[in-house]
């Protein structure tokens, strides 16, 4: 297109610039230049999205930028597939808050991991995460976007095991890798299908051809939407694969922030909200994607209420969040579901942040029964928390009140089956609530309960970024649900929002920050006022404490029905029975029977010179005869010697 | 090749490469065994070969039908065995690819094989020549003559240098090779006999022409495909790779499986017996979806890391042929580029396992743990190579395995499909918890007791361009498909009519639920 | 004139002599000296063809019999005596090397 530069595809070349400079050099290189080039390649993309996002704010450039004459990827046959980007609405929120929250996160590293040996390691990873994440949320085509998608799992992999001397933290690399790979088998097939029926993996055409035709409901764009479902399920966590996420606390917390949290988890619901054209004519999808979201919000907040990990708690809870963004998605809210995505990448990098703040404060400890009164030791970690827990629990005006409130009236209007869904987030609420008090009293407030530590307030480098994002996690929410739709309505579609049966909406915000404040006040109640009532009541409900302390065992049932048996089968059916006993057992038939005629035959083998010699002889002498009997009987040959009278 | 002035070296290039390894075998078999020496001149003679094969995709012209770079030179005129050798879209990078991995191979042994090396070299030497052979013969007693050339070398070389128990795992190999050999040449010399002929081409169009028993036919490729499927290893005729990979020096293990097998199917099978083909396509689409499946499930529980490796191999090419007999367009240029692919990870992955056997004297994976410590650039580049076997996009082998899977569910089956595209997850689990035992977690005693070097320049210089080399084919693997699909169309071979239809036609499927009626 | 069958019959004679003699024999050297007898016999035919027919083929093939028994000689006595050397026996009975 002729018009103004949008140098696209330097947003995601810039950090994977950084990536090899680091990756290849980092270890030669000083420190100050290895900070310096990993924080320059963020920047830059930063500028270059704030450049593009000024060209359309100023009227310069109109969305969707669809870019032509990509260079191509993959061409065989009828499969087309290039390296084309898009930029919409869609793409530039996510545009922001990626490289926005990723050069902050990017800052706070340099502080975070400063003492830490593969330092160079550290960043090349990191930045290759971005280059990744920026390929996923550009990308024009399915096909790009699992570029993107395989590339943050690698990224994450590789950041989660970064510690790889460390068991648990390789494992729990190994285990989001595998899991991740479930939900990309999904992705897979959900990608073969548009192939088969639509021909081109280009959401723009694949758009296009739904509009076209009106009468395509259900059916088979039911099985591709659940398909991508299962992929989005992987990489967001959702049930049942959400299990990799609480382990991949491994990482270094930053990594937590970024990946874990703000941006990589969220890559389903953006590609939900993506390739919206094939959900939205598939109830069904759609129902599924709300009520998983619903069941993971509420299912992981439960698990989140007996962590005694600070940095597990939130992994659960950004589990629970994002069943909130799914629940979205799942009624058609596209729109509140990406503006919870977005405050929650504010608020949950902030606490993340926050929360790695209070772990490098107090020397690497993680576990909330050993902090307390942390408050006066490390104020502004403590006052940014604050922040952060307030807006996550739905305080009024914070930045979670708005996208949360979105997402549960919207639920409340599809029918019975969504009131069922809103009664569950609102729960769910009250349980978000609780256990981010619960974390905030633990860590803050009553006596420190480790004397040992001796707590100290982390460095500007750290305290900077927690500064803006808690700005952000308080302001983020202020452009309001109706502003945020109409932005995006071009990319993901409008969806009339009726009014809820006469209720008017102010109510159910009223309803949602009670939730909040009942949860607060039993926070407070169990873990400041009475701070030896939760060992009391988790002996009185000992079964169900149990059962939450456990996860609900899920590890292990997954453990004992699928690996151990795929592992068991493996050795004893396929390996045992299947190559020893039968593959190998005809092969060694056959050489049994070879050895067997040979042992037979080798009887002749005398060594008897003279054996052999009448063998031949005798064979000679048959050959002979037969030869000859041969010729006289079929050519009736007339012998007529010369002489032979 | 039509009204394009013809290069001189053109009409000569294919003989030379042939030549030239086996000069330089000789040239070793003649000189003493002295020091580096043959080793010197194994590399540049392999060297040599390389930049030779290179003349070929320069002057190559795609798109145009039949082969190039065609000699046809009588031998023995009774019966009729021509010289006659020639490429074409198919075998062009195969070429390439062979000519890459010798100096792969010989940088590969530089320091392992320290005893008898003049033999080693001469062997490896003769290996080369025969593997160049069967991708370029086009006369079917000479491919017949590469072909079981191919495996006599291979066979002394893994006796002579095995590691624990060469001979056995040697005979395992010849036996289980040479045998489907015999069925092969019987095959052959029938076809000879009912068109008098070896020329691939005449042959072709005379089994096209349909003057031959139909009967007999399908038995004929029956036999074709058996010596094939073998070699490559097709479950259940794997058993000898697995002993092939414990014991073969790492030269020859990267060379063993695959491609000669993947080639022969596509130029001998599949494009020689395209009726035929068709009636196998079924069977063979199973096998090699259980292939796919089997062989991951068993590199799951694999204590040893050539088995382990063994086990994923089988799977990797079952998937490989299972885009050949798909039948379809894309699924057999996916299965060429992926045969590339594979070569150039199988390369640099017995590269790297050589490494560490050498490195640690042990194989099995229990011993290993923290190695990335010790030798993190070696564990950086068997990352790297994991990654493109487990088929992450952007690595080269994301590209042939979505171009074999797509194909094979667009066009020939959505369940065999599906099925095949569970080795996604099974690959990465066993790949990345091979990695995670090996390099990962704390050091093991091996690890520590042993003061292991990381990579010496030898393995550098091979591992560096290799791992690029995977980059590009997974960024740009245009500059390969071409060729490759140019060929695969104008194999005469009749598109599956399914190919391109829709599978599944939108349903127009209503939902009558509460949010029907809300909106 | 003889008749072209009395030389065969010698011939094949002489030929049946040196396999019975082959056979029945246990020393090496005479067993030796039988494949000659049989290579002389087959000689006797050779030119008994030759001059029948008045071809000089068969005479021809006769030397090249005659030189290939020559250097069998040369090299079955040299084996021969390597053998006594080793074994200080030439009873074929004795040499059964060649069994597994």
């Amino acid at each position: 297109m002729n018009g103004p530069l949008l140098f696209l595809p330097l947003i995601p070349l810039l950090p994977f610039a950084g990536f090899l400079l680091n990756g290849l050099f980092g270890s030669r290189l000083p420190k100050a230049l290895v900070t310096l080039i990993a924080l320059l390649a963020p920047l830059g993309s930063l500028a270059i999205v704030a450049h593009d996002a000024y060209l359309f704010w100023s009227g310069a450039i109109t969305f969707p930028v669809i870019e032509q004459g990509a260079p191509t990827w993959i061409s065989v046959g009828t499969l087309h597939v290039d390296f084309g980007f898009v930029l919409d609405q869609l793409s530039l929120t996510m545009l922001l808050i990626i490289t926005g929250v990723g050069f902050l996160i990017h800052i706070y590293s340099a502080g975070y991991m400063a003492h830490e040996k593969g330092y160079w390691r550290y960043f090349a990873y990191l930045n290759l995460f971005l280059f990744f994440m920026i390929v996923l949320v550009l990308a024009g085509n399915a096909l790009l976007m699992f570029v993107g998608w395989e590339g943050v799992g690698l990224a994450s992999y590789l950041l989660i095991g970064f510690w790889f001397q460390k068991t648990s933290a390789a494992d729990a690399g190994k285990k989001a890798f595998v899991v991740n790979r479930i939900g990309d088998f999904g992705f897979l097939i959900g990608m073969f299908l548009l192939l088969a029926n639509f021909g081109t993996l280009t959401f723009s055409e694949i758009a296009t051809k739904i509009g076209e035709n009106p009468g395509w409901t259900g059916g088979v764009l039911t099985c591709i939407a659940i398909c991508l479902f299962v992929g989005a399920a992987g990489k967001s966590a959702q049930i049942p694969l959400y299990v990799w996420l609480p382990d991949a606390m491994e990482g270094p917390t930053p990594v937590s922030a970024l990946i874990h949290a703000a941006t990589m988890v969220t890559a389903g619901v953006y590609m939900i909200a993506r390739s919206h054209a094939i959900f939205d004519r598939s109830p069904v999808a759609l129902s599924v994607v709300a009520i998983i979201g619903a069941a993971t919000a509420l299912f992981a907040a439960t698990m989140g209420l007996v962590q005694t990990d600070i940095k597990r708690v939130l992994a659960y809870s950004t589990i629970s969040q994002l069943g909130y963004m799914f629940l979205g998605c799942g009624v058609m809210a596209y729109s509140a579901g990406v503006f919870h995505l977005m405050t929650h990448a504010f608020f949950k990098a902030l606490l993340f942040l926050a929360a790695g703040s209070v772990i490098h404060g107090i020397g690497g400890e993680q576990d909330l029964r050993k902090m307390g009164g942390l408050r006066k030791k490390l104020p502004v970690t403590f006052w940014t928390m604050t922040a952060g827990v307030f807006a996550i629990a739905g305080a009024p005006f914070l930045s979670a009140f708005y996208s949360k409130d979105a997402i549960l009236y919207a639920a409340f209007q599809q029918g019975t089956f969504g009131r069922v869904l809103w009664a569950v987030g609102l729960f769910t609420a009250l349980l978000t609530s609780f256990y981010m008090f619960r974390l905030w009293y633990l860590a803050f407030f009553g006596k420190q309960r480790a004397p040992e530590l001796h707590p100290h307030e982390s460095p500007w480098s750290m305290l900077g970024p927690l500064v803006i994002l808690a700005l952000l996690s308080i302001g983020g929410g202020w452009i309001g649900i109706e502003k945020f739709s109409e932005w995006l309505a071009p990319a993901v579609g409008t969806h009339a929002v009726e009014a809820a049966g006469g209720i008017p909406e102010w109510a159910f915000s009223v309803i949602a920050v009670s939730m909040g404040l009942i949860g607060w006040l039993v926070a407070h109640v169990l873990y400041f006022a009475k701070p030896d009532q939760p060992a009391k009541l988790a002996g009185s409900f000992s079964v169900p404490y149990k059962v939450l302390v456990n996860k609900y065992w899920v590890d292990e049932i997954y453990n004992a029905l699928i690996v151990k048996p795929l592992l068991m089968i493996s050795r004893f059916l396929l390996e045992w029975v299947v190559e020893f006993a039968i593959i190998g057992g005809v092969v060694w038939l056959l050489a049994g029977i070879a050895l067997l005629t040979g042992a037979i035959l080798q009887k002749w083998q005398s060594g008897n010179l003279r054996s052999y010699a009448a063998w031949l002889a005798a064979g000679a002498a048959a050959l002979l005869l037969f030869a000859g009997a041969v010729l006289l009987a079929a050519n009736g040959v007339d012998i007529k010697w010369a002489g032979w009278k | 090749m039509g009204g394009v002035e013809m290069n001189a070296i053109d009409s000569y290039i294919l003989t030379l490469i042939l030549l030239v390894p086996l000069a330089g075998a000789l040239l070793i078999a003649l000189l003493p065994d002295r020091g580096k020496l043959s080793a010197w001149i194994a590399l540049l003679t392999v060297l040599a070969s390389f930049g030779l094969t290179l003349h070929l995709p320069a002057h190559f012209l795609a798109g145009q039908p039949g082969f190039q770079f065609e000699v046809t030179q009588p031998w023995i005129s009774n019966p009729a065995i021509n010289y006659h050798v020639g490429i074409d879209g198919l075998s062009l990078w195969l070429v390439v690819l062979t000519g890459l991995l010798a100096p792969v191979g010989v940088l590969a042994s530089w320091n392992v094989i320290q005893t008898r090396s003049k033999v080693f070299y001469a062997l490896f030497l003769v290996q080369q020549t025969a593997m160049f052979g069967v991708f370029v013969a086009l006369d079917l007693m000479l491919y017949y003559g590469f072909w079981e050339l191919s495996l006599v070398p291979m066979a002394i070389l893994i006796a002579m240098y095995g590691r624990k128990e060469g001979p056995k795992a040697a005979t395992k190999f010849f036996l289980f090779t040479f045998i489907p050999s015999a069925p092969l040449l019987v095959a052959i010399l029938w076809l000879y006999a009912k068109t008098g002929t070896f020329n691939f081409t005449e042959l072709q169009s005379a089994i096209a022409g349909g003057a031959l028993p139909a009967g007999a036919l399908f038995w004929v490729a029956l036999a074709f495909l058996f010596a094939f499927a073998v070699k490559v290893p097709i479950f259940p005729l794997h058993g000898w790779l697995a002993d092939a990979f414990s014991e073969a020096p790492v030269a020859l293990a990267m060379v063993i499986a695959g491609k000669l097998g993947l080639y022969s199917m596509l130029r001998f099978h599949v494009a020689l017996f395209p009726e035929q083909v068709k009636c196998v396509a079924p069977v063979l689409i199973a096998l090699t979806v259980i292939g796919i499946l089997y062989g991951a499930c068993l590199a799951l529980v694999q204590r040893d890391f050539w088995r382990l490796i063994a086990f994923g191999t089988v799977g990797h090419f079952s998937l490989t042929t299972l885009g050949i007999y798909g039948l379809t367009l894309t699924g057999r240029t996916g299965a060429v580029y992926q045969t590339l692919n594979q070569g150039v990870m199988e390369g640099a992955l017995f590269v790297l396992l050589g490494v560490i056997y050498s490195r640690y004297e042990s194989s099995q994976i229990a011993a290993f743990g923290g190695v990335a410590a010790k030798l993190p650039r070696t564990a950086v580049f068997f990352v790297i190579t994991s990654l493109a076997m487990v088929g992450l996009p952007m690595l080269n082998g994301f590209v042939g395995e979505f171009l074999i899977l797509s194909s094979t569910f667009i066009g020939v089956s959505q369940g065999w499909a599906t099925a095949a595209t569970v080795s996604v997850i099974l690959g990465a689990a066993y790949t990345l918890w091979l990695v995670q035992r090996v390099f990962y977690g704390p050091e093991s005693a091996l690890a520590t007791e042993k003061p292991a070097a990381d990579l010496r320049w030898n393995e550098w210089i091979v591992l560096a361009p290799l791992a690029l080399l995977m980059l590009m084919m997974g960024l740009a693997p245009g500059l390969w498909l071409p060729t490759i699909e140019s060929s695969m169309k104008l194999a005469p071979i009749q598109q599956t009519s399914s190919s391109q239809r829709i599978l599944l036609p939108p349903l127009a499927v209503t939902f009558h639920d509460s949010k029907e009626a809300a909106r | 004139m003889i008749p072209l069958s009395w030389y065969l019959l010698l011939s094949a004679t002489l030929f049946c002599l040196g396999i019975v003699g082959f056979l029945v024999r246990r020393n090496l050297i005479t067993i030796f000296m039988s494949i000659e007898l049989m290579l002389n016999g087959v000689n006797l035919s050779f030119v008994t063809f030759a001059h029948q027919w008045h071809l000089v083929k068969g005479q021809i093939f006769v030397f090249f019999v005659m030189v290939v028994a020559a250097a069998e000689a040369a090299v079955g006595l040299a084996i021969i005596i390597a053998i006594f050397r080793a074994r200080a026996t030439l009873a074929v009975d004795r040499i059964d090397l060649m069994k597994l």
